[in-house]
């Protein structure tokens, strides 16, 4: 609970004194890519495979000469672009991401780097935090857009390839009863885990004491935690939005 | 000229800093000394601003820190240059650019001016062709000289170093002690010097404050200290041999 109420006035402190307003144009640029760009292979590979492994499994549960094959593509849009390829993107993300940035932020501490920003009378934490977070929020939902489209060509892939559907059952499956709204809930999924994991990494990182076993720690924790809020923001959002 | 007034610290009931005064004085290199863990640092930091003291009062020329209000604060701290315990250069930026971050965020040169500026700092503290480089990618003593470069670059009027030669060999030591006693006087900073590095003390030592378990119990100047009567400062001087034999000589 304590910690809770840091993490709000650290948030709350990103937005008073803030620098210039393009020094903060350099560090998002810096940031998006490191977060963004630096990201994509890993989510072209997760969705990819998510997307395969999606459509053989229906395929394997689907039996009954009843059912249409179609229903494999409908199905592996559902399954990947409502929930998987966001969250389990975003929990990939949250591994990756979160422990860079804490890890980062944590070693700038312990170093006195961040004093050493205090010291030249500049806001540490909106210097050093809030391009994070906007790079963040900026970069998650187009990773989750490539995730979103790979999972389904990842289940093609899987699909036609082993001749399980042909490539025209898979596409009228994919397009059947296509729900528009679907794509803007992951992208708001998306928004919402972005900034829950860079802020939550941020912080574990930006409090950091002690020496380098302590910043393993809080990337750890970082990793932990944010994986917890963003299941259960997917859980609330789904529960709120659907 | 610093002042501090009734300094106080302590954290989580542990009492780190009690009731310190002392002045710091214009254009001279004035040195914190004691044991290890007796509160110098934490001292260093309330002075500067990073840690906030109990109770007591810092003022910067005649300007009181402590009730500063954020604006005035502000301006005091453009004028604070730090070189810190383990240099703390942003490893993302090269040697130059470390040195030219303060003019980035702080005023509104152009590159060029900047470019000029950094390189003439770099100069000043010896060191030329490393300024593509990565602090990683340096020695030690280099990074010293690029904090120093650093703390120097917005002309700062109060300088200070948290062991400037920690982890530097005797002979890098003396160099970087030189440096910041040249910069002191060439420039009539107020500086302050933390260290527990006795060949410092006698080299650069014009005025020097003892800290005891968060007491100042000593000050004085290197001409004098090795006359001392007090015993803690006896015992943190004569703990070096050479510094015992001078004295025994000397006495005799
Ligand atoms: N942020 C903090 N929280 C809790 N205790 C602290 C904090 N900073 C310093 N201390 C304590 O204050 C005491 C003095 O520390 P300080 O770093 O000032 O020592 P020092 O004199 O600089 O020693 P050294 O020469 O080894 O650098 C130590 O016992 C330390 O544990
Ligand atoms: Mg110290």
């Amino acid at each position: 609970m304590k910690s809770f109420g840091k993490y709000l006035i650290l948030l709350s402190t990103l937005f008073i004194n803030r620098e210039r307003f393009n020094v903060y144009v350099k560090r998002i640029v810096d940031e998006s890519i490191l977060i963004g760009i630096d990201s994509v292979f890993i989510v072209v590979i997760v969705s990819t495979f998510i997307g395969a492994v999606t459509a053989v499994q229906t395929a394997y549960n689907l039996v009954s000469p009843l059912i249409p094959l179609y229903i494999i593509g409908t199905i592996v849009r559902d399954m990947t672009v409502l929930e998987l390829a966001p969250t389990i993107t975003c929990v990939v993300l949250a591994g990756k991401v979160g422990s860079n940035i804490a890890g980062g932020l944590g070693t700038m501490r312990i170093t006195e780097q961040v004093d050493a920003l205090e010291v030249m009378g500049i806001n540490s934490a909106s210097y050093l935090i809030l391009p994070k977070i906007i790079a963040a929020i900026l970069t998650f939902p187009l990773l989750v857009i490539i995730a979103g489209f790979l999972s389904m060509y990842g289940g093609y892939l899987a699909g036609v390839l082993t001749g399980v559907i042909t490539e025209k059952e898979y596409i009228y499956g994919i397009r059947y009863q296509f729900q528009g709204y679907n794509i803007t809930f992951a992208i708001i999924k998306s928004l919402v885990f972005a900034f829950l994991i860079s802020s939550i990494s941020s912080y574990q990182g930006f409090f950091t004491k002690g020496g380098a076993l302590e910043v393993g720690q809080s990337s750890t924790e970082a990793v932990t935690n944010s994986c917890i809020a963003v299941l259960c923001a997917d859980y609330l959002l789904a529960q709120l939005l659907l | 000229m610093i002042e501090i007034k009734n300094i106080s610290k302590s954290f989580n009931n542990k009492q780190v800093l009690l009731d310190v005064n002392g002045q710091f004085v214009k254009g001279k290199t004035n040195l914190i000394i004691g044991a290890s863990g007796t509160g110098k640092s934490v001292l260093l930091k309330c002075i500067v601003g990073l840690v906030k003291p109990d109770e007591g009062s810092i003022s910067f020329d005649g300007r009181d820190f402590t009730q500063a209000d954020s604006e005035l604060k502000q301006s005091i701290r453009r004028e604070i240059g730090m070189l810190f315990q383990g240099s703390a250069l942003f490893d993302s930026k090269t040697v130059e650019e470390n040195v030219m971050f303060p003019l980035d965020m702080l005023t509104t040169m152009r590159r060029e001016e900047k470019l000029d500026r950094a390189n003439e700092c770099l100069k000043r503290v010896g060191l030329e062709n490393a300024n593509k480089l990565f602090p990683s990618e340096i020695s030690g003593g280099m990074q010293k000289r690029v904090g120093i470069a650093r703390a120097i670059v917005m002309n700062s009027r109060y300088l200070f170093c948290d062991e400037p030669n920690s982890g530097l060999d005797p002979q890098t030591s003396i160099k970087i002690d030189n440096l910041i006693k040249d910069i002191t006087e060439e420039y009539n900073t107020t500086t302050v010097v933390v260290t527990h590095d006795m060949n410092s003390v006698l080299e650069i030592g014009e005025h020097i404050m003892f800290i005891y378990k968060g007491r100042k119990i000593w000050e004085g100047s290197n001409k004098d200290i090795l006359d001392t009567e007090v015993t803690e400062l006896q015992d943190f001087i004569f703990a070096n041999k050479l510094i015992r034999d001078m004295k025994a000589k000397k006495d005799r």
